[in-house]
């Protein structure tokens, strides 16, 4: 297979993929509409009710709900990667003169792409609600790098969850009973402080409060964070770069390998 | 065997040597030798389960072997996948279309990954929707399309890069009987243009249109191959079938008719068939039929047989006569067990 067309393969893989969105805009309601919707909800139901000892609630929020949104960034690649193995379209592409690199590359692609998506819509609500990036440009742009290379390893976590279910059904029933309750007990809607003693024990370790607080670190956001937090927490962007690589070390070549043994025979 | 001394390499269509698969403790496909010399349409013929497209996933490299070598266009399947790929058009079993793009886009991401350029891609898709006869569906998603639209669509993917060797897993099975025709049609076309065929096919009556020669699978093995007039000589001349409704005289005709079979005769369990009324509507009746068919003895006249079944008192509801088919030659091959599948399909279209 040669490798100069392995751009340009991946590139109409990714395409295909922008084109499964314009025919199925709802694809994209679980890292656009669902966002927003949090955002709103928390921001006006529990704004009034939750203190934030360093700043606003609305300024503390956006880092919470964007960590869980791109948490929710497994289900896009997970269905549509599942649908395709069900479909039996990869049949279709294994028998083109393509590597099969290139279908992954452009899924992979296109799903980042889809996610940044998310991000962009979420900023721009977070800013109409009152958010905004008060560290340095520099602080808002490593912050940004935090969220993308958490996205990355969202996307391959999804996309290795897809390979290995039976069924795009199931895949978007175990993202539900996994982030879930993985993102709300954490740090991303109420800060430590208000948690029962037990939950804030777990909720101070739970990687979604890392990232949460990483972010929000970042932008100059309120953290909230407790007199003597526990060592992830007060070295929140260091521990939310190693979670995010850990994860991209772990689930990508699971990935790979899930879709080398599910394209096989 | 005949069929090895008529195989005369020319160009090199496809080979296979000893090819098998294994499933767990299953052999999906074992022993299967084949020498296809180019621009020749070989038919892989067989029930459900024979083989046929655990045969077409290896050749076509969507499968590795678990035994045996196999060449296309020249080039050996596990060795040189990706040479393969670039010789070859496939139409799997399953429709591998996108249902969430058009049937054109869907057609021009195929012509893109052949490295066409844009413009000869959005050419070549617009000319294959119409040979396909789906230029007025064009720009619907493909998830709209009925079985037989989607099943067109994956043909036409298969004839994207007009390629040298073209597999057809079941092309026409879920095609009404004039897409049926038109797509022989097409086919024949290819292999004038010098395109080597390899399909596989349920339908009896297709292989013996289409192909030069016939290998038939049976449970993973070559039950027989030859062309389909070789396959016809080993199975004898004309069949006499009568059917009769009421079951109970069936072994009673078996004996009045013993004397002009030449050779076994078999009764097929009531099958059932479908008569509708003239105007084509409402009204269908289901009559089970008990149906005899015995190879006619030479010389044999229909009105004998017609004759000798009113001397028994036997009322027939139809007697009739008639060629040959790639049917029987199945029936011969693989056995009764084989009778009542291949009598389902016939009544099940
Ligand atoms: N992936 C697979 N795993 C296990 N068994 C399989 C697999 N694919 C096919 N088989 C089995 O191999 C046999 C041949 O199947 P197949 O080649 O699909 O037959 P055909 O296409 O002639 O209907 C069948 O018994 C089928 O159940
Ligand atoms: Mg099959």
């Amino acid at each position: 297979m040669s490798a100069r067309y392995l751009l340009a393969d991946s590139l109409v893989f990714a395409r295909r993929h922008a084109a499964h969105i314009r025919q199925i805009p709802e694809k994209l309601l679980d890292v656009t509409l669902q966002p927003i919707m949090f955002t709103l909800l928390f921001a006006f139901v529990f704004g009034g009710v939750i203190a934030i000892p360093d700043g606003s609630y609305r300024e503390y929020l956006l880092g919470g709900v964007m960590i869980q949104s791109l948490s929710f960034g497994i289900m896009g690649p997970a269905t549509a990667i599942a649908t395709d193995v069900r479909e039996g379209v990869v049949d279709r592409f294994r028998s083109l003169p393509v590597s099969r690199a290139s279908y992954l590359i452009g899924h992979i692609l296109a799903e980042l792409g889809a996610t940044l998506i998310g991000v962009t819509v979420l900023s721009a609500s977070g800013l109409v609600i009152g958010w905004g990036i008060y560290s340095s440009v520099l602080g808002g742009l490593a912050g940004y790098g935090l969220i993308i290379l958490f996205a990355f390893s969202m996307v391959w976590l999804g996309t290795w969850l897809g390979l290995i279910v039976r069924s795009p059904d199931a895949a978007q029933g175990i993202v539900f009973l996994v982030v879930f309750p993985a993102t709300f007990l954490a740090n991303t809607f109420v800060p430590l402080a208000g948690l029962s003693p037990v939950l804030r024990t777990i909720a101070a370790w739970n990687p979604v409060s890392t990232l949460a607080a990483a972010v929000r670190e970042l932008f100059g956001n309120p953290t909230a964070l407790p007199p003597d937090p526990p060592w992830p927490l007060q070295h929140a962007v260091l521990c939310a770069v190693g979670w995010s690589l850990l994860l991209l070390f772990i689930s990508a070549p699971l990935a790979i390998r899930a879709f080398r043994k599910r394209t096989q025979d | 065997m005949a069929y090895d001394e008529r195989v005369r390499r020319t160009k090199s269509g496809v080979t296979a040597t000893g090819l098998g698969k294994r499933f767990g403790d299953l052999w999906a496909l074992r022993g299967l030798d084949l020498d296809v010399p180019a621009g020749r349409v070989l038919g892989l013929l067989g029930h459900n389960g024979a083989g046929k497209t655990t045969a077409i996933r290896i050749l076509t490299t969507l499968s590795t072997p678990s035994e045996g070598r196999a060449t296309v266009a020249g080039h050996d399947v596990a060795a040189e996948g990706a040479r393969v790929r670039e010789k070859i058009g496939v139409a799997c079993q399953a429709a591998t279309v996108d249902g969430l793009l058009t049937a054109r886009a869907n057609l021009e991401m195929v012509a893109r990954l052949y490295h066409l350029t844009r413009t000869q891609a959005r050419q070549r898709a617009g000319e294959l929707l119409e040979r396909l006869d789906l230029a007025a569906n064009g720009d619907q998603l493909v998830k709209t399309f009925s079985g037989g639209m989607r099943r067109r669509l994956d043909l036409a993917a298969s004839f994207v890069a007009s390629p040298e060797v073209l597999f057809l897993d079941e092309p026409t099975t879920g095609l009404d009987p004039r897409s049926r025709n038109e797509l022989w049609e097409l086919l024949r076309e290819r292999v004038r243009e010098g395109t080597t065929l390899v399909l596989t096919t349920q339908y009896l009556d297709e292989a013996d249109r289409l192909a030069d020669d016939i290998v038939v699978l049976d449970h993973g093995t070559v039950a027989a191959r030859g062309t389909p007039t070789e396959l016809k000589q080993r199975v004898g001349g004309d069949r006499i079938t009568v059917a009769i409704a009421d079951p109970s005289v069936g072994a009673r005709a078996h004996t009045a008719l013993a004397p002009f079979g030449d050779g076994e005769s078999t009764i097929e369990a009531e099958v059932a068939r479908e008569a509708t009324n003239p105007q084509g509507i409402s009204v269908s009746t289901t009559l089970p039929l008990t149906r005899i068919v015995m190879r006619a003895r030479p010389g044999l006249r229909l009105v004998e047989v017609v004759r000798a079944l009113d001397a028994a008192g036997i009322d027939a509801h139809d007697v009739s006569r008639r060629e040959t088919t790639l049917d029987d030659v199945f029936l011969a091959i693989t056995g009764p067990g084989a009778s009542r599948r291949s009598a389902a399909t016939e009544v099940t279209p």
